[in-house]
């Protein structure tokens, strides 16, 4: 069972929701693919386990080989490569690692080389196994990074598998929760999330993955929201209540179901409602 | 001599458009003669805008490129092409290759701004 918690819009609460998930279901294994600012270790807090390197291929052109005709910055579909009179630039930031230009070289002049990216840290919490992916300061391309980090669930342990998301809707996301069995949504009674909501809902329906959504901050007085929801035929999960208590809690690192132990019978209920 | 100047419209008339890469027309000029042709920029919506439109403009022999701002992938490309690039604050097209002539304008020896700066 995977279930990946998606928002759209930051800061609805995806690590809040999804770090007392995992710690009210027990032994489960947590993928932080917000990789551009992966948090949840924060409130899981792992012990230090293992760390691993991960690469992409890039190009790296032999001058001397090199006759500078073009065909590389032609076929680029990435634009990572410039050909000037003299020398071929390359932006390796741009580059999405395809290959094309050294396959197309008729001097064989292009060799991939491994640039890292990011790393992957894991560590157990105790039932929870953990791993969290970590975007190389610069670096622009977290898909490989979330690829990489998601081969973790192939272990065949039968562990319950939950994905804390990055937010938006682009290819990080897309990757993150591809593959899932059920999506949860987190998101915010406001104009702004209901905006967002919208578009990750149509990300979800449009990979054919079944979601449901948990209201954070609930009470807002903003009826948009509901209105959506109802109206779609969304199920609302759960509501978490706008509360002082759970945000300062969050600030000092407390979960969630630590803060508010009531919550861990509500979310074990939901855990097994969707994989019932 | 045959310079570039990142433009809003197609015309003489038109105001400096101060992105480079994703500017809305490349006006390629004579500032001699005043001959120009006005290119609409195919690199509205790519990603390394900076840099296709500098190998854009580079086909077209320019010696100078005359913008706003200019990233460092630009940047990069037009230096190792030999071209120059100038900042101007604004102002008509024509109006902009005549400050250029009597050499009222900066000579930008680094990008001026960040990746993505004229996004969005």
């Amino acid at each position: 069972m995977i279930i990946s918690i998606a928002s759209g819009k930051g800061g609805t609460g995806k690590t809040l929701f999804s770090t007392s998930l995992a710690l009210s279901i027990g032994a489960c294994r947590f993928l932080d693919c917000d990789v551009e600012e992966p948090n949840a270790g924060i409130f899981l807090k792992p012990e230090a386990g293992s760390r691993e390197s991960v690469s992409v291929l890039v190009p790296s052109v032999d001058a001397e080989k090199c006759g500078l005709c073009g065909k590389c910055a032609k076929v680029c579909e990435f634009n990572a490569i410039a050909v000037t009179p003299d020398k071929v630039l390359i932006f390796p930031e741009l580059c999405h690692s395809c290959g094309a230009c050294a396959v197309l070289c008729p001097k064989g002049a292009i060799a991939e080389k491994e640039k890292e990216i990011g790393v992957i840290e894991s560590g157990r919490a105790g039932a929870i196994d953990c791993h969290s992916g970590r975007l190389n300061v610069g670096v622009a391309t977290a898909v490989p990074l979330i690829r990489a980090l998601k081969k973790k669930i192939g272990v065949k342990d039968g562990l319950p598998t939950i994905i804390d998301c990055p937010p938006g809707t682009s290819c990080p996301v897309i990757e993150a929760v591809k593959g899932s069995d059920y999506s949860i949504l987190v998101t915010e009674p406001t104009p702004f999330g209901l905006s967002d909501l919208k578009l990750a809902a149509g990300v979800l329906r449009k990979l054919k993955i079944p979601f449901g959504v948990v209201v954070n901050r609930s009470g807002s007085g903003f009826p948009g929201t509901a209105e959506y929801l109802k109206g779609e035929g969304i199920e609302v999960l759960m509501e978490i209540e706008e509360s002082r208590q759970i945000a300062e809690a969050y600030s000092r690192g407390v979960p969630l179901v630590r803060a508010m132990p009531e919550y861990a019978g509500k979310l074990r209920g939901l855990f097994g409602r969707i994989s019932g | 001599m045959k310079i570039c100047v990142t433009s809003s419209g197609d015309k003489l008339d038109s105001d400096l458009d101060a992105r480079f890469g994703r500017c809305a027309y490349f006006i390629i000029i004579d500032a001699e003669s005043m001959k120009f042709k006005a290119l609409k920029n195919p690199n509205l919506a790519t990603g390394g805008a900076g840099i296709q439109s500098a190998q854009l403009v580079a086909s077209e022999k320019v010696k100078a490129v005359v913008t706003g701002n200019a990233g460092p992938n630009a940047f990069t490309v037009l230096n190792s092409f030999g071209i120059k690039v100038f900042s101007s604050p604004g102002g008509k097209i024509s109006d902009v290759v005549r400050d250029f002539k009597e050499g009222k304008l900066k000579e930008l020896k680094n990008s001026n701004v960040s990746s993505h700066f004229g996004l969005g």
